[in-house]
């Protein structure tokens, strides 16, 4: 004989009376306010901290720029000189140039360019053949190279004395003086608000653990090793601090791609002029990114280890 | 499986609470521990708890010296000792079944391997059906057993109860009394705390007076 059962009533899902139970609260309570208002903390500073992460490695990348850029670069100026020819000297100088170590190129501005220069001083037309104007000799050093123009400047010297070398060397130092004032400002303001994040995130924790003390307490009353209710309030608060922290990275990180979208946008515009030349690029890189990712990670450390120590101290407190 | 010898204890610099208790706790053995307000109850409940330290004298714990242990032997210690609270202390987020189950899952204890048993003494205690309420909805009764319930789950070898029918009528009184006395029977050494007269007069049983501070032996 068949068996008369209908299929689906093969295996029974269980037997009749027996309840349905199982847990389905974890040990620490999941939404409760101090659990909220500790993840509005951890959001909010980590935002802080990554948009000043984000700050001064956009500052700190901008001032690098400005120097190399200006240190790449050095000019040879040719004054007319009684008695030299002035096209001569400024082909020499050029030659010389090109021939230096470390340079990648040298070029020199035509009588022409010179005017073009000249004009907006001395009014187009002018004949620049009755000035004693002197003539510049643009020369870029080449990226891999430390630029050194101590046999270059010699070199000059020696055959063409009525070149002078300039290095731009006070314009940079004085560049690379503002620009390490800037970065250490920035670094300076970054350390104070890591430390109020710390401060604020630790404190907000140790607050959300004392709202939880009853569980450390019947925990430790049912027989709970000290460990497993660290691990207990640990996992908890590092789930918190995570969720604090991404929430806080994300928010940094979309306000600076919006920010370098918009950047982008405006550089291209023709109104925008030289901003990029001057500013740099005021841009977050891939490694501002992963600095932004870091102190996310780094909330989350903090809220879990003062969880911890705080559980340790409250779990010494009760006995 | 439990001795103190000449225990004493202060809080601090204040004066001794307890003076000079000595007394054991026999395996099998059902006592009540009672006495006037303020006369040491709660903190002779916390020394055989452990959690106090006794200022002085000796105190023998399932033959353990109370007064060497370190942390990690406390919580093994306290394993095999049920305590129900005067306050109960239920998680006001956990269900019954699971601050029922809470011993078991804190000792590491897979779910599946005490669920049974979890429901079993729940319906023995009368609480079969509010496997899935929170405490706040729990009458004082209902929550008093669940208490009991918590206490009694890991089989404790030393059951210490602070008041546990100072919630509930005397019908109810009555039966968690027989309740707690039935375990006498399966191994388990009780000792109540309470100030009911009326209740101790229902059970023969011998009675530790404390009365400020010191120790007398009653029946």
């Amino acid at each position: 004989m068949n068996d008369p059962r209908p299929a689906t009533e093969a295996k029974p899902a269980r037997e009749y009376g027996e309840p349905m139970v199982a847990h389905v609260n974890p040990i620490l309570p999941d939404d409760t306010v101090t659990g909220r208002s500790l993840l509005a903390v951890v959001a909010i500073m980590s935002f802080l901290a990554a948009a000043t992460v984000g700050a001064v490695e956009i500052v700190h990348g901008a001032a690098g720029e400005w120097r190399t850029d200006v240190v790449r670069e050095a000019t040879i100026q040719v004054r007319p000189m009684p008695g030299r020819d002035l096209d001569a000297d400024v082909r020499k100088a050029t030659e010389i140039a090109k021939a230096a170590a470390g340079v990648a190129d040298a070029r020199a501005f035509s009588k022409e360019e010179t005017e073009r220069l000249l004009a907006p001083w001395l009014g187009t037309g002018a004949d620049l053949g009755a000035l004693p104007v002197p003539r510049l000799v643009q020369v870029k050093v080449a990226a891999s190279a430390a630029p050194d123009f101590g046999p270059l400047r010699r070199a000059l010297a020696d055959s063409v004395p009525n070149a002078t070398l300039d290095d731009h060397r006070g314009f940079a130092s004085k560049l690379a003086a503002i620009s390490d004032a800037v970065t250490l400002t920035g670094l300076a303001i970054l350390a104070l608000v890591l430390a109020a994040t710390v401060l604020s995130v630790s404190f907000a924790t140790r607050g959300a653990v004392a709202a939880n003390r009853a569980v450390v307490e019947v925990l430790h009353f049912v027989g709970a090793r000290d460990s497993f209710v660290a691990r207990t309030f640990a996992r908890h608060f590092l789930a918190i601090g995570l969720r604090g922290g991404l929430i806080g990275a994300a928010v940094a990180a979309a306000f600076f791609g919006f920010a370098r979208l918009s950047a982008n946008v405006l550089g291209s515009l023709p109104a925008s002029g030289n901003a990029a030349f001057y500013l740099g690029h005021f841009a977050l890189d891939a490694r501002g990114f992963l600095w932004i990712a870091l102190v996310a990670a780094a909330m989350a450390l903090v809220t879990a280890l003062s969880s911890r120590i705080t559980v340790h101290r409250t779990l010494r407190a009760i006995d | 499986m439990v001795r103190f010898e000449n225990v004493g204890l202060r809080y601090g610099t204040g004066p001794e609470v307890l003076k000079d208790l000595t007394f054991s706790i026999e395996p099998h053995s059902f006592q009540f521990l009672t006495g006037p307000s303020g006369a040491g109850k709660t903190s002779l409940l916390r020394l055989l708890f452990l959690s106090l330290r006794p200022t002085r004298g000796l105190i023998t714990l399932f033959q353990h010296d109370a007064t060497r242990l370190r942390r990690s032997e406390v919580a093994a210690l306290r394993r095999r000792i049920g305590i129900v609270f005067q306050d109960f202390r239920l998680l006001d987020h956990l269900t019954t079944y699971e601050n029922v189950a809470l011993p078991l899952r804190v000792a590491g204890r897979d779910e599946a391997s005490y669920r049974a048993e979890v429901v079993e003494l729940l319906q023995w205690v009368g609480l079969g059906e509010r496997l899935h309420a929170l405490p706040p909805v729990l009458s004082g009764g209902e929550k008093q057993r669940a208490a009991i319930a918590r206490a009694l789950i890991s089989r404790p070898e030393l059951l210490l109860a602070d008041e546990p029918t100072g919630n509930v009528d005397p019908a109810l009184a009555r039966r968690l009394l027989r309740l707690l006395a039935e375990l006498k029977k399966s191994g388990t050494s009780v000792l109540i705390a309470t100030h009911d007269v009326a209740l101790m007069d229902q059970y023969d049983a011998p009675r530790l007076v404390l009365d400020e501070g010191r120790l007398y032996f009653g029946q």
